[in-house]
């Protein structure tokens, strides 16, 4: 089971692959990115920011493109583009409806602007779908340090906010009368959540950041209610789609985000559709507490 | 600039534009009022995976767009019911069906044909438009402006305000069902015209353009449908005979949409204190008549 034929015939151990070092680069990179995506995506998701997780990377992918025909660095693109997207999500919508029609309308706006850059390119193009489609197995020693200190950076600020992000989440009128400054802290995450992605596009493409972001943290609230134990298990369930992605990708012709994307579907389903059973015994179980 | 119009893509060109801009504006409208911004997004992704799949099978691109986007629309309509909730169901089957496109898409280029192709499926190729698509475009379109009109009052009671409606007894869930299957099939003609990443574009940027303008039903449609045809018609024309360089279609229509949008916010900021003014309700009349 732990063999198969390769290309050329010759039986190979899977785990063979393991000992390259693009191979574990890739896995380092990924995991940095899979644990920071997987915290930012709880909050995401608590704060019904689904749509922003989706454009922001689309909008990055337009910076990035734009910085290629500069002849600059296509990470200061992203940067640029991600951080200004989120501010103008921020300043534009105020109510939840007009805030996912700002976002559609900014996030097309974007991409026209990286569709021109594109045509206006006449160089190599493939380094601009690499940041469409990720090239996680062309990820050097210093993109590996360079990933784990910026996702370490954004983990410290993760941990500086947890509480009254998490307060302002859930309860964002009570916080506000608490003192909780919810505008600020709702502008901060917006931010922060272009910064994930940022990091993440480098390592896994723009189209799989959303995956990373969405799937492990929406199984996860589904799994348990607790934020501290959601997040938790989001990060291994992150964690672990993306090993196994790339370890499935290394031993096929397949691309890694297939694999992660259907990891994560293929166990967001059932853990959906059996969710009810234990979600409504503990809502009765609770009530049960609360009536006694 | 006129002997241009007797060349046989640009009319096709023009007619599918003129189509897809129609229905879009009209779908748009109902898309923006039930705040479903995200579930046009996911269809239109969806779309990309089902283009790149047909593509691989060697059938059309805009069958294999119908076939994955009324899969989809009818599992998000059964799936979802509370709007906080189907954000994270949206972006689940989003991200799947994006992993599904980059397989494709990958395997595609595997059979040694360019990836270009596919990939001009994302940036939309309203240029290679054929006589067959534009017949298509034009029943679907037809159908689709047919079932809304005849859906239009239980259709806008149901978008406006769903509780109401469903204790007069308006089927809420089938309506919305028969929606987004609707727009799944308007996402697939317009992935045709603009391209996958653009589709919002045309989706929501004349209706919630319009929608800042005005507030009456169908004058906030027929604007929107003007706007969207000045957005396509003002793009093609820009791109055929623009400013000499050659820049893609979807680039003009997006920025013009776009530009229009953020126009229309400080005028509705500016106009807003008139319109809501308190007007007497029909309840509450006989309260603020004076007492003689």
């Amino acid at each position: 089971m732990l063999s198969h034929q390769n290309s050329s015939g010759k039986v190979v151990n899977m785990f063979d692959v393991l000992q390259y070092s693009f191979i574990q680069n890739a896995l380092l990179a990924g995991t940095c990115v899979a644990v920071v995506a997987a915290i930012a995506g709880y909050f995401m998701i608590v704060r019904g920011l689904t749509f922003a997780g989706h454009a922001l990377p689309n909008i990055g992918f337009a910076g990035a493109a734009g910085a290629v025909l500069l002849g600059i660095d296509p990470v200061i693109g992203l940067y640029v583009f991600t951080i200004g997207a989120a501010i103008s999500i921020g300043l534009l919508g105020k109510e939840a409806n007009e805030r996912d029609t700002s976002i559609g309308i900014i996030m097309t706006f974007a991409l026209g602007l990286g569709i021109l850059f594109l045509s206006l390119y006449f160089g190599y193009a493939e380094r601009v779908y690499s940041i469409l489609f990720g090239q996680i197995v062309g990820i050097s020693q210093a993109d590996v340090v360079i990933s784990g200190i910026s996702s370490l950076l954004t983990l410290g600020i993760f941990l500086l906010l947890f509480r009254p992000l998490l307060f302002s989440s859930f309860d964002p009128e009570v916080a506000e009368a608490r003192g909780v400054p919810i505008r600020l802290l709702a502008m901060i995450f917006l931010i922060l959540i272009a910064i994930t992605v940022s990091l993440s596009v480098q390592v896994v493409g723009a189209l799989l950041v959303f995956t990373l972001l969405v799937g492990p943290a929406a199984t996860a609230s589904r799994i348990v209610q607790r934020p501290l134990w959601a997040i938790v298990i989001a990060i291994l369930l992150g964690v672990s789609y993306t090993w196994l992605g790339i370890f499935f990708a290394a031993n096929s012709n397949w691309p890694v985000s297939f694999y992660i994307a259907t990891l994560s579907f293929g166990i967001y389903l059932p853990v959906r559709l059996l969710s009810p059973l234990w979600i409504g015994r503990r809502a009765r179980r609770s009530a049960k507490e609360i009536y006694a | 600039m006129l002997e241009l119009f007797r060349q046989d893509f640009v009319q096709n060109a023009f007619m599918a534009g003129t189509i897809v801009a129609i229905v879009t504006a009209v779908m748009g409208y109902f898309v923006v009022l039930r705040a479903q911004a995200f579930a046009g997004e996911a269809l239109a992704d969806i779309g990309f995976a089902g283009a790149t799949g047909a593509a691989i099978f060697g059938i059309s691109s805009l069958l294999g767009m119908f076939f994955l986007t009324l899969l989809a629309a009818v599992g998000m309509g059964a799936l979802g019911e509370r709007i906080r909730g189907r954000d994270v169901e949206i972006g689940m089957v989003l991200s799947f069906a994006l992993g599904l496109g980059v397989l494709f898409l990958s395997i595609y280029a595997q059979f040694g044909t360019n990836a270009a192709e596919g990939v001009s499926v994302l940036f939309g190729s309203i240029l290679s438009v054929t006589r067959s698509d534009v017949l298509i475009t034009l029943v679907c379109g037809i159908l689709t402006l047919l079932i809304v009109a005849l859906l239009f009052r239980p259709l806008l009671f149901a978008s406006v305000d769903p509780e109401v409606a469903q204790t007069r007894g308006v089927p809420v869930r089938a309506l919305s069902i028969v929606f987004l299957i609707l727009l799944g099939i308007t996402t697939a003609e317009a992935v045709l015209v603009v391209g996958v990443l653009l589709v919002l574009a045309l989706l929501i940027a004349p209706a919630a353009t319009a929608m800042r303008l005005t507030r009456r039903p169908l004058a906030t449609i027929t604007l929107a449908v003007a706007l969207g045809l000045i957005f396509t018609w003002g793009g093609l024309i820009l791109a055929f005979v623009g400013t000499g360089r050659h820049l893609p279609v979807s680039f003009y229509i997006t920025t013009l949409a776009a530009t229009s949008y953020f126009i229309s916010i400080p005028i509705s900021r500016l106009r807003s204190p008139r319109c809501y003014k308190d007007r007497p309700h029909p309840s509450r009349e006989h309260i603020t008549t004076p007492l003689r």
